[in-house]
């Protein structure tokens, strides 16, 4: 079983190491819309300063959604997925591994680059670490969400936009709940109470969406 | 089933009903026609009598005055919402475990019902706000997570549409409508959990409700008006997607015949 989560991680891993530029073009996605609001918003820096978590954390969502379209979509168009179907490893594994992967691809450099990107709006130093923390517990169910979206649109006309439209308003809580940690860590409390609620979004997610994911795969594939 | 064989009597046969029957479309067809129009009674009455108390019985409030009485519309249907997408994700799930058609196709009758009930309550809501906290919009844990019902019910309705196989829009839609869920009890205890504009339910199970009698009666009345009008126009509803999806079948063929 952990043997088929490995594999899947590392072809997918792989594969996404082969195409580079689609990584990088997630990434350079958030990047630029995060610069997009100081020249939008004028740079005064307390405006700034209380826009970063809001505008970082926003940023981080739609980037991650953008690749989450080619999650399923080209293994759905050569084949593998229906192998993955047909597999005896528990299909609940290998879309474990599938949406590891893609938080380590579309994710995990988005945690990486945040404190940088957080400089640029001054934010105090003592909240880079509670934004990155908050990005790391956070963008792993965005994955896990927006991969149950992914499963649902495989194979549709339109299922970009549609994807959007079914994943984001899921995505809304992640959002309030890791945006406010910064903001209360800034107004001096503790944060460690939206911490744990983003742990628990984390745990949740991580138990339920592989069974929907996995549902919704088989339906898609049908 | 076996009620044939075991019952005494006669009178006792005839009182049994094998409800299994209704779950095909062909029988449901029929026996939503002849509900249909009851509960649209129902729904006019309750209403006309809800309204009545709502305007002309319900004392003015002391604190908010007239303006307080959109509540006997924005509570009943803000109720409604929340309960229509429990009940379209009931049937939903039900439809994905147990493989009946009816099921799915009575998940997306009541999706229009619902999303129009979020819709009048976030409506009523901003109507209401406006005179008493001085702004139409808030961004308040409740008003935010109305919203995203509204647009899970969105979600529902467009991936339905998208997908052109109707028991693959069944089933997608039925994992979509079982995630969503989740933000059911979010709405419905976000008052308690976050101490925010929204002001608290005034009606609650274990005590007495914190306002006048008539005015409780009123939104009583008036919830139960939007409850029957959910059921008649969703048994509505269920009869034009039943046809639609069984227009290749014999018996929607003779149904058609004699309309003529």
């Amino acid at each position: 079983m952990l043997t088929a989560l490995r594999c899947v991680i590392a072809r997918d891993l792989l594969l996404a190491l082969r195409r580079r530029s689609d990584v990088l073009t997630a990434l350079l996605f958030f990047v630029i819309v995060v610069s997009l609001f100081p020249l939008g918003l004028g740079n005064e820096p307390n405006l700034l300063r209380t826009i970063a978590p809001g505008v970082i954390w926003v940023a981080a969502l739609l980037s991650s959604m953008l690749s989450l379209s080619r999650m399923f979509s080209e293994d759905h168009a050569d084949g593998t997925l229906e192998q993955m179907l047909l597999s005896s490893s528990p299909l609940g594994m290998i879309v474990v591994g599938k949406v590891v992967a893609h938080w380590l691809v579309a994710g995990l450099p988005l945690v990486l680059i945040s404190p940088v990107l957080a400089l640029q709006f001054d934010l105090h130093q003592s909240l880079l670490w509670v934004l990155t923390l908050s990005l790391l517990i956070g963008t792993p169910v965005l994955s896990l969400i927006g991969a149950i979206g992914a499963a649902l649109t495989l194979g549709l006309r339109g299922g970009g936009i549609l994807l959007s439209l079914l994943v984001l308003p899921l995505y809304v809580p992640v959002l309030i709940i890791g945006a406010g940690t910064i903001d209360i860590a800034s107004a001096g409390l503790s944060a460690q109470g939206h911490f744990m609620v983003l742990s628990a979004f984390l745990v949740v997610a991580a138990v339920f969406a592989p069974l929907a994911i996995a549902a919704a795969l088989r339906i898609s594939a049908e | 089933m076996s009620a044939g064989t075991t019952a005494t009597g006669p009178n006792r046969k005839r009182t049994q009903i094998n409800w299994f029957k209704y779950s095909s479309p062909q029988t449901f067809f029929p026996l939503a026609a002849k509900l249909a129009p009851w509960f649209g009674a129902a729904a006019a009455l309750l209403c006309l009598a809800g309204l009545y108390i709502s305007f002309f019985v319900a004392p003015t409030d002391a604190q908010q005055g007239d303006a307080y009485r959109i509540i006997f519309i924005h509570v009943p249907a803000a109720w409604m919402s929340m309960f229509l997408y429990v009940v379209m994700a009931f049937w939903a799930g039900a439809g994905l475990v147990f493989n009946t058609r009816l099921s799915g196709m009575m998940a997306s009758a009541i999706a229009p019902s619902g999303a129009l009930m979020t819709f009048i309550a976030l409506w009523t809501g901003a109507l209401w706000g406006k005179p008493t906290w001085g702004t139409w919009w808030v961004w308040d844990a409740r008003l935010t997570s109305e919203l995203i019902l509204l647009f899970l019910y969105f979600g529902f309705m467009a991936l339905q549409a998208a997908i052109d196989d109707p028991r693959r829009a069944d089933k997608a839609g039925a994992v979509l409508a079982l995630t969503g869920v989740v933000n059911i009890p979010i709405i419905y205890f976000s008052v308690q959990w976050w101490n925010t504009l929204h002001q608290g339910s005034s009606v609650s199970m274990k005590s007495a409700p914190t306002m006048a009698a008539t005015m409780f009666a009123g939104m009583i009345v008036m919830a139960l008006g939007f409850w029957m009008y959910s059921i008649a126009v969703t048994l509505l509803r269920v009869r034009c997607i039943i046809l639609e999806r069984e227009r290749r079948s014999d018996w929607v063929a003779q149904y058609a015949r004699t309309l003529k």
